[in-house]
C-alpha cells in the first residue's frame, strides 16, 4: 500500500506509468478528482434509488384514502428521510460528483487543489449515510427533514443519530467546498481569468460560497437542538425564555441558500449543454455570470418566506414578501439568455438537449409557482399544501436532478470513452419527463384545492388526482432503472467515443482524449 | 503522484481520509448512544475519540514531512492560505448562528413572551432572563438561590482580566511572527511560549467563572435562554481557545526543531490567523454578552 510517504519526495519519482493503483488503493484511498468524482456519482445515483423507494412507499399509502400498507408514523418517517436522502444524498453529492469530475478538467489543472481533504469529504458523506440510515432500524426521524423543534425535541436515539449525520454532512460540504473555490482561484490554466471560466466553473464557485457559509449554520442550529434534547437548554423552549420559531429562523437562513446550492449547477450544466446543440455560443455570459451572483445574494435575504404562517411581524413578512419576488429577476434573465441562445441555432435533439430544455421548460413552472408563493395572502392558503410539494419538485426533480441527468448524458462519452445508447437514452427522457408531469402536476391542483402535505389520509374528493399522482411515481420510479442500464451499458462498451464527442463543443474538457486519462493537464494549457 | 518537480504537489493515495470518516463516525456513533443510554456508547465513543486523535497525529505526520520535505511551491502554499481563510469564514458563520439566537432571543422572542401574556401573564421579561418558568423548568440545579433567581457575571471582573490576557496574546503572537521573519529563533520561541500561556491563563479564568457561575450564582447551562446563550456561545469559544492554544503549541515544537524559514512557514501564520480569529470572537462576546 502507497500510504502516507514519511519521505514526502518519494511521492514524485518513479511514477511513470499513468494508470490507475490497484482495487483498494484506488477507490478507498483516492487522490484523484476522477475517481473521486465517480464515486460521489455513483453514491449520489444509489441514494437517488434508497430516496427513491421511499417515495413509491409514499405514493403506495396516497393512491387511495384510508390506511392501507403502513402506519402514518412510518409513513411520516418516510417523508423526513425521503427528503433527507433527497437532497444531502443524491442532489448535492450528484453536483460534487459532476463538479470534482469537470472542474479540474474544464480549468485546465492537474487536479484539485487539496485532493486528499477530496476524499474525505466523499467518505465522510458516506459514513454520514451509514448513519442516517440505520436510524431506520432504531426509530428513523419523523418530523419532517427541517426538524422543527419542538417535534424535534421529541423522539430517541434516531433524533441524535439524524443530528450527527447532519453535522458529519455539513463537514463534508464544508470541506468539499473549500476545496472547490480553492481550485477555482487557484488552479486555473494560465490565461484563464475568471470571466473566462466556463459557466459551471462559475456556479460552482459561487455554490461553494453559498456552502462555507451555510452549513455551520446548520450545523449550530442542530447543535441547539442536541443541547435542548440533552442537556437541558431552553433554546426552543418558551418556558426558558427560548422560542421554536427561532429554531425555523436559523434553519431557513441555512435552507434557503441551500435552494440554491441544489440549483446553480444545474443551471451551471445546461449553460453547456444548450450552446453546444444549440451550436451558438451561450448568450449572455456576462450577465448569466452577474445573474447568478445576484441570485446567491438574494438567497441570504428571503428565509422567512418559507414561514409566513408562523406568525412575524406584518413588515417582516412584506420584506421577505418583496426580497423574494426580486429573485425572479436574475432568474428571468437566465431563462431569457438560454431561450436566446436556442434563438436562431443549428437545434439538434440529442439526448442531452432534451433534458436541457426540458429543464429551461419545467424549471420555469417551479418557478412561477414559487412566484405565487412568495405572495403572503396567497400563501397563507398554499402553505403546507401539495402546491408546496409539487412546486419544490418542479425545481428539484425537473430542475436539479434532470439537469444533472441531461449533464450525465452529456459527459458520460469523456468519462467512459464510449457512446451511450441514443435510442434508448431518448426513450429515458421522454418517459422521465411524461411520468414526471403525470406525477406532479396533478399535485399543484390538489394543493390548491386544500390537500395538506405529509398526512398518510386524505378527503375522497382527492381520490383521482392522487391516483394519477401514484401512478405516474410508479412510472417514473422504474423508468430510472433504464438510465442505471443505460449508464452501465455505456460504461461496459459501446461506439468509440472522440475527443470531441459533439460537434464543435466549447471547453478545455474536449481536448483530452475520451475516455480522459487518468491524469490530465500535468502541463497547465495555455489560454489565449 | 507529480511527475516534475517543482510542479504542483499532488500527494499520492493516502489511507487517513478513510481513517478520518471512520474514526468521526464511530465517534459521534458512540455519543449518540452513550446520551441514550444505549450499551457501549461511552467504549464507543472513545474508541472513535482515540481514532480521531490518531488519525490527526498521522495525517499532520505526513504533511508536515512533505512541507519540511521541500514539496510545497508556492502555487501549493496559496492554495494552503486560501482554504485557511475560507476555513476560519466558516467558523465565522458556525459562530454568527449562536450569535443570532442570542440576539433573536433577546430582542424578540423575549419582549414577545412578555407583551402577548399568553401563557404567562405575570411574566416581566427583560435580560438577563431564564424565561417564565425560570429556574423550575431545569429542576434542581439551583440550590441557594430563590425560584427563576441567577446571577451573571460581571464584564469588569474576570472577563475584562479575561480580555486583556487575549488581546495580549494576539499581541505576542505577531511579536513571534517578526521574529521569525527576522529569523530570531530565540526570541519566536519565547514570544510562542508567552502566547501559549496566557491562552493557558485565558483558559483557567474561564474555568474559575464556570465554578463561581455553578456553585454561586445559580448560572446554569439550563438557566433558560440565558444560561443556554452564555454558555454555548462562551463554551465554544474557550473549546476554540484551547484548540488554538494547542496548534501554538505544536508550532512551537516545530519551531524549536527548527522547522519554518523566515519567509516560507505557512503553518505559523495559519495557526496565528486561528489564533486572531478566537480574539475577535471574544471582543464580540464580551460586548454582547457580559457588557451588554
Amino acid at each position: 500500500m502507497a500510504t502516507d510517504h514519511t519521505h514526502g519526495h518519494d511521492g514524485h519519482d518513479d511514477h511513470h506509468d499513468h494508470g490507475p493503483p490497484p482495487f483498494f488503493t484506488r477507490w478507498f484511498m483516492s487522490t484523484n478528482h476522477k475517481d473521486i468524482g465517480t464515486l460521489y456519482l455513483l453514491f449520489s445515483l444509489a441514494m437517488l434509488f434508497v430516496g427513491g423507494s421511499m417515495a413509491m412507499v409514499i405514493r403506495a399509502e396516497l393512491f387511495q384514502p384510508g390506511l392501507q400498507f403502513v402506519d402514518p408514523h412510518f409513513f411520516n418517517q418516510m417523508t423526513t428521510m425521503h427528503a433527507l436522502v433527497m437532497i444531502f444524498g443524491a442532489v448535492m453529492p450528484g453536483f460534487v460528483g459532476f463538479a470534482n469530475w469537470m472542474l479540474p478538467l474544464m480549468v485546465g489543472a492537474p487536479d484539485m487543489a487539496l485532493p486528499r481533504l477530496n476524499n474525505m469529504s466523499f467518505w465522510v458523506l458516506f459514513m454520514a449515510f451509514v448513519l442516517l440510515l440505520s436510524t431506520l432500524l432504531v426509530g428513523a426521524p419523523a418530523g419532517g427533514w427541517t426538524m422543527y423543534a419542538p417535534l424535534s425535541i421529541q423522539g430517541g436515539l434516531g433524533i441524535d443519530m439524524m443530528i450527527f449525520a447532519v453535522h458529519m454532512m455539513g463537514i463534508s460540504s464544508i470541506l468539499g467546498a473549500i476545496n472547490v473555490i480553492v481550485t477555482c482561484l487557484n488552479m486555473r490554466a494560465p490565461g484563464m481569468t475568471l470571466m473566462k471560466m466556463p459557466m459551471f466553473v462559475w456556479t460552482w464557485l459561487i455554490t461553494s460560497f453559498l456552502l462555507i457559509a451555510v452549513m455551520p449554520v446548520l450545523a449550530g442550529a442542530v447543535t441547539m437542538l442536541l443541547t435542548d434534547r440533552n442537556f437541558g437548554t431552553a433554546f426552543f423552549d418558551p418556558a426558558g425564555g427560548g422560542d421554536p420559531v427561532m429554531f425555523q429562523h436559523i434553519f431557513w437562513f441555512f435552507g434557503h441558500p441551500e435552494v440554491y446550492i441544489m440549483i446553480l449547477p444545474a443551471f451551471g450544466i445546461i449553460s453547456h449543454i444548450i450552446p453546444t446543440f444549440a451550436r451558438k455560443p451561450l448568450f449572455g455570459y456576462d450577465s448569466m455570470v452577474f445573474a447568478t451572483a445576484g441570485i446567491a445574494f438574494l438567497s441570504f435575504v428571503v428565509w422567512a418566506h418559507h414561514m409566513f404562517t408562523v406568525g412575524m411581524p406584518l413588515s417582516g413578512e412584506l420584506f421577505f414578501m418583496y426580497s423574494t419576488m426580486l429573485i425572479a429577476i436574475p432568474t428571468g434573465v437566465k431563462i431569457f439568455n438560454w431561450v436566446a441562445t436556442m434563438w436562431r441555432g443549428s437545434m439538434t435533439f440529442e439526448t442531452p438537449m432534451l433534458f436541457a430544455v426540458s429543464v429551461v421548460v419545467l424549471f420555469t413552472i417551479g418557478g412561477l409557482s414559487g412566484l405565487m408563493l412568495a405572495i403572503v395572502p396567497a400563501d397563507f392558503q398554499y402553505h403546507d399544501t401539495y402546491f408546496v410539494v409539487a412546486h419544490f419538485h418542479y425545481v428539484l426533480f425537473s430542475g436539479a436532478v434532470m439537469a444533472m441527468m441531461g449533464g450525465a448524458y452529456f459527459w458520460l462519452p469523456k468519462w467512459t470513452g464510449h457512446m451511450y445508447n441514443e435510442r434508448l437514452g431518448k426513450v429515458h427522457f421522454w418517459l422521465t419527463a411524461i411520468f414526471f408531469n403525470v406525477t406532479f402536476f396533478p399535485q399543484h391542483f390538489l394543493g390548491l384545492a386544500g390537500m395538506p402535505r405529509r398526512i398518510p389520509d386524505y378527503s375522497t374528493q382527492f381520490t383521482e388526482f392522487n391516483q394519477w399522482s401514484s401512478l405516474g411515481a410508479f412510472g417514473l420510479g422504474i423508468s430510472q432503472l433504464l438510465f442505471v442500464y443505460i449508464v452501465f451499458a455505456c460504461i461496459r462498451g459501446g461506439k468509440q467515443a472522440t475527443a470531441e464527442v459533439w460537434e464543435n463543443p466549447e471547453g478545455l474538457e474536449w481536448t483530452v482524449p475520451s475516455p480522459a486519462p487518468h491524469h490530465t493537464f500535468e502541463t497547465p494549457p495555455r489560454i489565449s | 503522484m507529480s511527475s516534475a518537480p517543482g510542479s504542483y504537489y499532488l500527494p499520492n493515495p493516502s489511507p487517513w481520509p478513510l481513517i478520518a470518516a471512520v474514526s468521526v463516525f464511530t465517534l459521534v456513533t458512540g455519543v449518540a448512544l452513550w446520551i441514550n443510554n444505549v450499551g457501549a456508547g461511552f467504549t464507543i465513543a472513545m474508541v472513535g475519540l482515540a481514532a480521531v486523535l490518531f488519525m490527526m497525529f498521522g495525517w499532520w505526520r505526513a504533511v508536515i514531512n512533505e512541507s519540511v520535505g521541500g514539496n510545497y511551491n508556492s502555487e501549493v502554499d496559496l492554495s494552503f492560505r486560501m482554504t485557511m481563510g475560507w476555513f476560519i469564514f466558516s467558523e465565522v458563520m458556525f459562530f454568527c448562528a449562536f450569535f443570532g439566537a442570542l440576539f433573536y432571543a433577546r430582542n424578540l422572542a423575549v419582549p414577545w413572551l412578555e407583551e402577548e401574556m399568553l401563557l404567562w401573564g405575570s411574566y416581566t421579561g427583560g435580560w438577563p432572563t431564564a424565561g417564565p418558568a425560570g429556574a423550575a423548568h431545569i429542576g434542581a440545579d439551583v440550590h441557594d438561590v430563590g425560584r427563576g433567581q441567577f446571577g451573571t457575571i460581571g464584564a469588569f471582573g474576570i472577563p475584562i482580566l479575561n480580555t486583556i490576557l487575549l488581546m495580549t496574546s494576539s499581541i505576542t503572537v505577531t511579536l513571534a511572527h517578526h521574529a521569525l521573519r527576522h529569523g530570531d529563533r530565540g526570541k519566536l520561541v519565547l514570544w510562542l511560549a508567552i502566547t501559549v500561556a496566557l491562552g493557558a491563563a485565558f483558559m483557567y479564568y474561564q474555568v474559575e467563572e464556570y465554578i463561581e457561575a455553578y456553585s454561586h450564582l445559580g448560572l446554569t447551562l439550563g438557566t433558560g435562554i440565558y444560561g443556554a446563550t452564555f454558555f454555548m456561545l462562551t463554551g465554544f469559544h474557550g473549546m476554540h481557545v484551547t484548540i488554538g492554544a494547542i496548534i501554538l503549541f505544536i508550532i512551537m515544537l516545530r519551531c524549536m526543531r527548527g522547522h519554518f524559514k523566515a519567509e516560507d512557514h505557512f503553518a505559523f501564520e495559519a495557526a496565528a490567523w486561528y489564533w486572531h480569529f478566537v480574539d475577535v470572537v471574544w471582543v464580540g462576546l464580551f460586548i454582547f454578552v457580559y457588557i451588554m
